[in-house]
């Protein structure tokens, strides 16, 4: 078996693996009982706020309070580290603005770092950086059920409080305990220690950074999060020590946006339609796959004139990772907003930054955890537009009416991605913003700030990492980026649902543009294929094309 | 007010229990892998980790990959440069010169390419056995007992389920400096 | 209003030339962002001309403002199709003095001083000069105008055929109108405001449409505008070639936004409407023709949509000891006088299987007795040699009880031969002899030819059907499964009609109905497409949002499909627009990108020109050329709608997008390359 036939096998088993785990969530975010003992526990621990429903304005609040409040919680333990215990390195102060960039990366669930985890913060900042993680993820998953709530046709959104409650206890915790654990066996360290100072064979003092990896290790790779603990993420032995946990993080990488999908069939009492979807986002990734491994079986054309073995480009891969990790890896994290790396991006071969570049750009297949289902709807919203017309009916989508104000919201929606990545790409490559920071030069550098907006506007982490990010224009560039990236994608799109939900639904019949054929996963697929294409075609000519034609 | 109750709830759940709880487990299951995989010289003081690569200079001893942190285990980092980048060529070359290859005698790739940690503990099998006659012959060995010692240490990639087979170099030299005590 | 000329008349094409250069007041433009953004493109590339005018510049700068007259003259000449059947329909408008009527003497006025209320003396030869009933008298009115149906109509006072429409001529006769409209509201000024598009306003999906496109444009303006800052970029990293110019950026701009769609969305609607009135079909608002194609409900009157209009004798059952020719014979006579179409039935059948001919009664011995609502009978009185006959025919219920007022009884078997009949979707009549019961005729409802596969097609478009009819319900079912409805509602009142459309419509169903009546006109305002027939009364054209002025109950398949088809052009378009986009990209960008990256000649990104095109002033003109004639080249389509045939909606997707998706993606590139060829040939580049 070949390394790309292996790749989509493994793919294969996540999709059979997230499955019950789509059941797991339905059950999370959908109690059968009102009052069980569970829920009367978390009444008392919350208080009677998390038992009012609302309609997605107060759904919309609540996140953004809940989350307001994680981020002032997590800049104040940053900024006063160096006066906080647990730091057995003595880590110093940080400077403000990636003081700032760090905590709008973690609470938007992007995890772009500008910094080396072990030489920036002490244990208790990654902890707190941990808990960032949790919290944002199930923040997305618990906007991703009220989205699901509003287009079940429910004017009830649900629960804020109650759902990241519920996400947490029921879910996340546990899947990341289960992920902890393995990892720990694997041989992840997990300590509160300092750093080790070895005497190596010959002589010389190799220090040797620790914390509780396994811990914030398990939480980043299943919450769609990626920060890493290291700086070189996970192709960081002490983050990835072998063939096991390997394993176990390509497997968590993908696995609760599939299973969102899933769920998302369930909340909606339409099982056949999730199948279409999901139909569609393993259609992407299955491509994706392919448009990456493929290339990046090329050697190193820097290598090729001299003497060296190469069967195919090593730089920036790890051995014991063995070689298709690195690009099957780079199409999973970007294809999910994870944003780490078992390979340097950095150092991939141009054509196959193609697959990682679209997964930033499309951002929807399968997307972040929860978010990428909601990004995935406002496609959808675009090509029942479209087919609904085609097919000689006003459009409409679960047999809910898509007109002027339903659109407005989605078209302003699908204009953040491009703006916040064509134009922040604009503004640093005609400054020297940009220009000072790149780490190659000519269109690969251009690739460099391309990606790292792509990036923060995906709110997916990962990076062409020669790049000198750690400056205040791009530490405030891309915080605001991520904002907006993070938000406005979840506000618009509620905000559709509850206008969708107040609408009389439309009775079905074969003249209906049915949401769960093949015909419509063809339709979906279509829609996304040409306007990502026809938006980042471009840049992508400019960046990855350029350079490889170039060689 | 709700939100703080559960921002509270949320940090003693996920920052303090579920911690502990792994901790407690790592410490008491797996202590020695828990705190980072260390080996520890006869004295009981640590040379290194099993898990990162260290800087091999001497003829005596099987090098690594190259890092592009220079194996600095408290700034890990990769090259990050594009494959088609000169200043690959040039580390290449560098490297070329100090391993003596040359067209007739390729050297294996990963030799002359930096892995994207700068700490990637292993090289091929190949990459072992193409340094065998230089250690062996700075050690005054047979090269039949080095390329036995390389054979002794090296496992497949995915354990039991195969895959091709790596070298952990910092075991490979420990077994040397046994071999040549 | 039955406007004969063709798609694209030689006049019509001349009439919307000047309309289309008057369309580029900005103050039009601005309503239409897409073009907006070609007419600001091609005003800066005029300016640019200050600075260097090559032959280049000056023909891009002379395709980008075709761009934009293309658009506008398909907006001009769908516009101004509606505007010559308003022109016909404003010369119609009375001006001769209308005979005002009060206190009992007549009084000449200006028509345009007429107020509701108001009451008009018409005769023969007089112009009806506004909207109204009548409140006296008959008359037979020619409305060639309005339907351009030359047979005149019979128009009179109760019942639901008082409505008179201004502008129509009196015939024969003498009426009494009252008015019912304020001047300058009438029906024949609506129309005119419609069919010119005076007042049409955006539809909601045609503003939802809007946001698309206008999104897609600022996605595209980003897109073009952040190319400068990257090639710049490029450049300074030392790769060489250069940054492309305003020009450039204005035609791939150009070249991206939807323009296609953009430009021919005004005439897509116009035409939808125009296309309903080339049905014969007003519509209130582009609304209603919208919510036409969502219709998935329609309410049928049985009589007139489903049957011919008239029931038909087609069996002669006698009574027992009756021979069928005593029954015939007796059927006959007593049908001779009745100039019913049911009642000549029965004397063609007669003559057909028994030769009877019908034969001269002299008036001293036969006396005919008309129907009445009374004795609900009718037939003949006959004095013969062989003593006096009372013929009659009539409902089995009345027939019955007439014989057992005179002491018989109807025969079982006749009762049976009833219900037979009844049940098999006929009407039974009953023939007696004095009080001998002859038999009965059955009496059929005739479906109309083809109406049953016309159904079959509504069905796989999603369409249920259902039929309305005063008939008992056996009757009705047979009608029903005959005719191949999917449902139907017997002995329906207009209540019931009423409720039936709410019910559908809590179900989520959107309504189509016809009526005519005036107790019709509360469910013609409740579905969501009343089509209210012409002969119908004024409230009833009210309440509807259309009026059918051929009063054919049948259109309303019609209005479906037109609604459907209207949007179906919208959706194709804008499919086909942003399709193209493929392969405006494969010729533009190679072409402004050529020089970065070159070593020497030309750079690498050049290997993306597969068309080969001849230079990169050649690609850019190519595409923008190919970009405003594939305008010209759809008008046809957006005026025509596009090809609709009812299939279920994935398979109608299906074909779509393989039509306008696939070939929207494929056409471009052999088009682009033509033109490249036909301006190196004509040295143009």
């Amino acid at each position: 078996m070949n390394t790309l036939s292996l790749a989509l096998v493994f793919v294969a088993t996540v999709a059979v693996l997230s499955w019950p785990l789509g059941r797991w969530l339905h059950w999370t975010l959908q109690p059968a009982s009102e009052d069980s003992p569970a829920e009367r526990l978390l009444r008392l621990v919350l208080g009677s706020g998390c038992a009012r429903p609302g309609g997605w304005r107060n759904y919309v609040i609540a996140l953004l309070v809940f989350n307001a409040g994680m981020a002032a919680i997590s800049w104040l333990v940053l900024t006063w580290q160096h006066h906080l215990p647990l730091n057995p390195d003595g880590m110093g102060p940080v400077k403000p603005s990636l003081v700032f960039h760090t905590v709008v990366s973690f609470v938007t669930n992007t995890n772009l770092q500008h910094y080396s985890g072990e030489a920036t913060f002490s244990h208790l900042s990654q902890l707190t950086l941990m808990w960032l993680q949790f919290t944002s993820a199930a923040s997305g998953i618990a906007a991703f059920a009220a989205l699901a709530r509003g287009l079940s046709g429910n004017r009830n959104f649900g629960n804020f409080h109650r759902d990241t409650a519920r996400i947490l206890i029921l879910f996340l915790i546990p899947l990341a305990v289960v992920w902890a654990l393995a990892f720990s066996l694997a041989g992840v360290p997990m300590t509160l220690e300092g750093s080790a100072s070895a005497t190596t064979l010959e002589g010389a003092v190799q220090t040797i950074a620790r914390g509780p990896v396994a811990a914030f290790l398990a939480i980043k790779q299943l919450g769609t999060n990626g920060g890493g603990f290291f700086g070189p993420n996970s192709t960081h032995p002490f983050e990835n020590p072998g063939a096991l946990a390997n394993f176990m993080s390509l497997v968590a990488i993908p696995l609760i946006p599939m299973a969102c999908v899933w769920t998302f069939g369930r909340i909606l009492g339409r099982p056949s339609h999730a199948r279409v979807v999901s139909a569609v986002m393993f259609a992407f990734l299955a491509l994706k796959i392919v448009a990456t491994v493929v290339p990046e079986s090329s050697p190193a054309s820097a290598l090729k004139e001299l003497p060296v073995i190469q069967s195919a480009n090593l730089e920036g891969k790890e051995l014991r990772l063995g070689a298709t990790t690195g690009p099957l890896w780079a199409v999973l994290t970007t294809s999910t907003s994870n944003g780490s790396v078992g390979a340097m991006h950095g150092s991939l071969n141009p054509l196959s930054l193609l697959g990682p570049f679209a997964g930033l750009w499309l951002n929807s297949t399968f997307g972040g955890a929860g978010v990428g289902m909601i990004n995935f709807f406002l496609f959808m919203i675009l090509a029942v537009f479209v087919a609904g017309l085609m097919v000689g009916r006003t459009p409409e989508y679960l047999g809910r009416k898509v007109e002027a104000r339903e659109m407005t919201l989605a078209a302003a929606a699908f204009l953040v991605h491009p703006f916040l990545i064509l134009g922040g790409t604009a503004l640093f490559c005609a400054t020297s913003m940009g220009e000072a920071t790149i780490a190659n030069p000519g269109a690969r550098g251009f690739s460099e700030i391309l990606y790292e907006f792509s990036s923060a506007a995906s709110n997916n982490g990962s990076g062409l990492e020669g790049l000198s990010d750690n400056t205040d224009a791009w530490n405030i560039a891309t915080a605001i980026v991520m904002l907006l990236g993070r938000y406005l994608p979840i506000i618009l799109p509620l905000a559709i649902a509850g206008s969708l939900a107040a609408k009389q639904p439309v009775a079905l019949s074969s003249g209906t543009l049915r949401t769960d054929t093949p015909t419509f996963g063809l339709m979906v697929f279509a829609v996304i294929l040409f306007l990502g294409a026809l938006t980042f075609f471009p840049a992508a000519l400019l960046g990855p094309v350029l350079e490889h034609l170039s060689l | 007010m709700t939100s703080l109750r559960l921002l509270l709830a949320s940090i003693l759940l996920c920052g303090f229990a579920y911690t502990a709880g792994i901790l407690g487990f790592a410490r008491k299951l797996v202590p020695e892998r828990a705190s980072g995989s260390l080996v520890l010289d006869a004295r009981g003081k640590p040379i290194g980790s099993r898990l990162l690569a260290q800087s091999f200079s001497s003829a005596r001893y099987f090098h690594p990959r190259p890092s592009a942190c220079d194996f600095n285990a408290r700034a890990a980092a990769g090259s990050n440069l594009s494959p088609a980048h000169p200043k690959l060529a040039e580390r290449a070359a560098d490297l070329i010169a100090r391993h003596a290859a040359s067209p007739a005698r390729p050297i294996p790739a990963d030799l002359v390419t930096a892995s994207g940690s700068g700490l990637d503990p292993d090289i091929t099998t190949e990459a072992a056995l193409y340094q065998a006659e230089r250690v062996a012959r700075a050690r005054g060995l047979d090269p039949g007992l080095v390329r036995k010692a390389v054979e002794d240490v090296h496992r497949p990639l995915m354990g039991r389920f195969g895959g091709p087979r790596l070298v952990n170099v910092l075991e490979l030299n420990l077994a040397l400096d046994r071999i040549s005590r | 209003m039955k406007s004969r000329s063709s798609l694209l008349d030689p006049h019509l094409l001349k009439g919307a030339l000047v309309p289309s250069l008057r369309k580029l007041d900005p103050r039009n433009q601005w309503g239409n962002p897409v073009m907006f953004t070609v007419y600001l493109g091609a005003i800066v590339c005029t300016a640019l001309l200050l600075r260097s005018a090559g032959l280049f510049e000056i023909q891009l700068v002379a395709w980008l403002w075709f761009t934009v007259l293309f658009a506008n003259f398909a907006e001009a000449l769908a516009e101004s199709r509606g505007k010559a059947q308003a022109d016909a329909l404003r010369s119609m408008r009375v001006t001769t003095p209308a005979r005002k009527y009060e206190d009992g003497a007549e009084r000449p006025v200006a028509a345009a001083d007429l107020r509701p209320g108001d009451l008009v003396v018409c005769e023969a030869g007089d112009a009806i000069p506004a909207d109204g009933e009548i409140v006296e008298g008959i008359a037979s009115v020619d409305e060639s105008a309005i339907t351009g149906e030359s047979a005149p109509v019979i128009r009179e006072s109760g019942g639901d055929r008082s409505a008179v429409t201004g502008g129509t001529r009196v015939l024969s006769d003498r009426i009494l109108i009252r008015v019912t409209c304020e001047p300058g509201k009438s029906f024949l000024d609506r129309m005119i405001a419609l069919v010119e598009g005076g007042e049409r306003q955006k539809t909601p999906n045609e503003r939802a449409l809007g946001v698309l496109l206008v999104s897609l444009t600022l996605v595209f303006l980003l897109v073009t505008f952040s190319l400068p800052a990257f090639t710049g970029f490029l450049i300074r990293q030392g790769l060489g070639g250069s940054s492309p110019d305003l020009g450039s950026l204005v035609a791939l701009l150009v070249c991206l936004i939807p323009t296609t769609i953009g430009g021919l969305v005004s005439a897509i609607g116009i035409s939808g409407i125009d296309r309903l009135t080339r049905h014969n079909v007003l519509a209130t608002s582009g609304r209603a023709v919208e919510a036409a194609g969502d219709v998935d409900v329609l309410l049928l009157d049985k009589t007139g949509t489903i049957t011919l209009g008239n029931r038909q004798a087609s069996e002669f059952i006698p009574a027992p000891g009756v021979t069928p020719l005593e029954l015939a014979e007796a059927a006959q006579l007593a049908s001779l006088a009745d100039g019913t179409p049911e009642g000549r039935s029965i004397v063609v059948l007669a003559k057909q299987l028994f030769d009877l001919r019908a034969r001269e009664l002299a008036e001293p011995h036969a006396r005919f007795v008309p129907f009445t609502a009374e004795t609900r009978m009718s037939g003949v009185d006959l004095d013969s040699p062989d003593g006096k006959r009372s013929i009659r025919k009539g409902a089995a219920e009345a027939v019955k009880r007439h014989v057992e007022f005179h002491g018989g009884t109807v025969p079982a078997e006749v009762a049976r031969d009833v219900d037979r009949i009844a049940g098999q979707g006929g009407t039974p009549l009953v023939v007696i002899d004095g009080s001998r019961v002859m038999g009965s005729i059955f009496l059929k409802d005739i479906v109309k030819g083809g109406i049953r596969e016309r159904f079959a097609k509504l069905r796989e478009m999603g369409i249920r059907t259902v039929m309305i009819t005063g008939d008992n319900p056996r009757t009705a079912a047979a009608i029903a499964a005959e005719a191949g409805v999917d449902d139907f509602m017997a002995e329906a009142t207009p209540e019931d009609k009423m409720r039936r459309i709410r019910k559908e419509q809590e179900a989520g169903h959107l309504v189509a109905m016809t009526g005519d009546g005036t107790n019709d006109a509360p469910a013609l305002a409740q579905a969501d497409v009343g089509v209210a027939m012409n002969t119908g009364t004024q409230a009833a054209r009210e309440a509807g949002n259309m009026v059918d002025l051929d009063s054919d109950p049948t259109k309303l398949i019609d209005i479906v499909e037109i609604g459907k088809q209207l949007l179906m052009t919208r959706g194709a378009l804008t499919t086909f627009s942003l399709a193209n986009d493929v392969a405006k990209y494969f010729a533009i960008l190679p072409a402004l990108f050529a020089g970065i990256g070159a070593v020497s000649g030309k750079g690498p990104l050049a290997a993306l020109d597969v068309m080969d095109l001849h230079s990169p002033q050649s690609a850019i003109l190519s595409a923008v050329i190919f970009n405003a004639l594939i305008i010209v080249a759809l008008i046809p389509l957006a005026l025509k709608g596009v090809d609709y045939r009812p299939m279920n909606a994935a398979a109608l997707l299906r074909r779509n997008l393989l039509i306008y998706g696939l070939g929207g993606v494929v056409v471009p590139f052999p088009c682009i390359k033509l033109i490249d060829l036909s301006l190196g040939a004509l040295h143009l580049v």
